[in-house]
């Protein structure tokens, strides 16, 4: 058995022990941010393109489910299929935009059109503005299985978390993931081979979009509201800090990053107060400094396996 | 049909904020020739290749190949048409592996849509043994595994033209294929475009005066964004202006 295949069976006995060991709604929250970070990371890890702007998938597809349980009493599956159509939508109107850009100026159009979005949902009347949208029930899944219990709940937000994962590590795979890959190396080679790189780009970014829209539908349906702080900017780069503490481009580093992140906010949200923000702050330097790779990075690339992630000629020490 | 000439240009013209850097330029590439563009530096020779391959938007002429205006193509069009460029520095997809780099290459004329994301990397590998033979053609199949970028230099100038010959191109435009090579490595590449060359056309931008006399059928000189002369070899390396442009640029 490989090394990697040891590694996602430990993962996975993990994630069914884990609400005997640990609250069930921290592991629910982590679980929807380090979904949230991976989708992320097919973007910058496997295509190189850094979105600013990725709290509005979360935030639009937590909206639109919680509306879509409050309002029309749809059931649960329903509710996440409605909040991923409506991501993926919003994905394709920025990604169709903001494409055409590279770099920075991409990673500021994608910041601009999320703050568009942000400010579309702090006037509408539906979002409960600075209040938020409160009170969405659970709801029972297909009809039957009520989600209220939280072990039922969680047992729920594991199916969909390992079923994201798999998606991702099988768009990185596949065909399409490879010419990701191509344009990621080097964007004109894969050009002059008669790849229309736009395209592939797109997709991309829908995908993300929509996967990520997955992470912050499920978020509504575990926490019962959906509220600004799920399209403020400060959340797009929290999703940035994610995927580097982790290590980016890696595949597990962003659900590692994730843990990281959320354990250490929940933890600290007591003790530390406004320093909070000081402490995250810290630690963004301090990987950005010292640990380009990120936890997973540096693992991988100490411990040499298949499973590496990818060498950077800049990298620390070498 | 498809008739003698592959590609043509018709005033072909370049300009960069009032600076013009191609000037009415018309070429003729002959179906199954080996054709240089040489200069000296800043002729525009660069500029003419970004044309072609439509990785620039001309100011102005037209640009035929097989006889179909391409003027206002999409690039990668172009290149699935089977018009398929180089570029100056190596152009590698540096952290694939060797054999992945090829592959993705054939993947776009073998493999169906390349937009199934929800196909497993297996349905990839029936193109292995492809690409292990381009590898072979050009004797990198014992690097297959490594990735691109621990490949020498002369090695990934190897493998970029494994991964343009992927494409089954009708035409291949080289820009610099020899630049910054030790001199045991312009030899082998030079041996290794010939090869390649046999049943195709070629047109390539190049320095080095000796590859050219070895390889090349047609000669276009280019200067300051104008054809200067053309012809074989011995007609253009004894034209006085040509002379005159080098031994000019040199002392410029």
């Amino acid at each position: 058995m490989s090394r990697q295949t040891l590694v996602y069976l430990a993962g996975l006995v993990l994630l069914l022990v884990a609400p005997l060991l640990f609250y069930p709604v921290l592991v629910m929250k982590v679980l929807c941010f380090a979904l949230f970070a991976c989708a992320f990371n097919l973007l910058l890890g496997f295509t190189g393109l850094l979105s600013f702007g990725h709290a509005a998938f979360l935030g639009s597809a937590a909206y639109a489910t919680g509306f879509a349980m409050t309002h029309w009493a749809v059931t649960p599956e329903l509710g996440l299929i409605f909040g991923v159509a409506v991501s993926a939508t919003l994905g394709a109107v920025f990604g169709a935009i903001a494409i055409r850009r590279q770099g920075i100026y991409f990673a500021m159009i994608t910041l601009a059109l999320a703050q568009m979005v942000f400010f579309f949902y702090l006037q509408a009347p539906f979002t409960g503005g600075e209040d938020g949208l409160q009170g969405v029930p659970r709801g029972k899944l297909f009809g039957i299985v009520p989600l209220a219990e939280d072990w039922a709940m969680y047992y729920f937000v594991a199916a969909v978390f390992v079923f994201g994962f798999w998606l991702i590590r099988r768009i990185i795979g596949s065909p399409f993931g490879q010419v990701l890959k191509a344009i990621r190396e080097n964007e004109a080679r894969a050009l002059s081979l008669g790849y229309e790189v736009d395209r592939y780009k797109l997709l991309a970014f829908v995908l993300s979009a929509a996967i990520a829209g997955l992470a912050g539908s499920t978020k509504t349906l575990v926490l019962g509201f959906a509220t600004l702080t799920d399209v403020h900017w400060a959340t797009s780069g929290e999703v940035v800090l994610m995927t580097l503490v982790g290590g980016v481009g890696t595949v597990v580093g962003p659900v590692i990053g994730a843990l990281v992140i959320v354990v250490l906010q929940n933890e600290l949200a007591d003790k530390a107060g406004p320093w909070v923000t000081v402490i995250m702050g810290t630690i963004f330097v301090a990987c950005v400094l010292a640990f380009r790779r990120g936890i997973v990075g540096e693992i991988a690339a100490r411990w040499p396996g298949k499973a590496g992630a990818p060498k950077q000629e800049h990298g620390p020490g070498h | 049909m498809k008739g003698d000439t592959i590609l043509e240009t018709r005033g072909l013209r370049k300009e960069f904020k009032g600076f013009v850097a191609v000037n009415g330029v018309d070429l003729k590439i002959r179906r199954g020739s080996i054709h240089a563009l040489i200069g000296p530096n800043g002729a525009g020779k660069t500029t003419v290749f970004n044309l072609l391959t439509r990785f620039l938007p001309a100011t102005g002429g037209s640009i035929l190949y097989n006889g179909t205006d391409i003027t206002s193509v999409g690039a990668a069009s172009v290149a699935r048409m089977g018009l398929v460029r180089s570029f100056q520095i190596s152009s590698t997809f540096p952290h694939m592996t060797v054999l992945e780099n090829v592959r993705v290459a054939l993947q776009r004329r073998h493999a169906g849509s390349s937009y199934r994301f929800w196909h497993s990397e297996r349905s990839l590998s029936v193109l292995d043994a492809g690409a292990m033979e381009l590898l072979a053609s050009v004797e990198l199949a014992p690097y297959a595994q490594l990735e691109a970028v621990e490949l020498p230099y002369g090695r990934k100038r190897a493998l970029e033209l494994a991964t343009t010959l992927a494409l089954e191109p009708e035409l291949m435009l080289l820009d610099e294929p020899t630049q910054g090579m030790a001199h045991e490595d312009v030899g082998r590449v030079t041996a290794l475009i010939k090869k390649v060359a046999a049943g195709r056309t070629v047109l390539m931008v190049e320095h080095n005066l000796g590859v050219v006399e070895d390889l090349c059928d047609r000669i276009t000189v280019l200067q300051r964004g104008t054809v200067l002369a053309e012809g074989n070899y011995a007609e253009v390396s004894g034209n006085p202006a040509v002379l005159e442009a080098y031994v000019g640029a040199e002392h410029a």
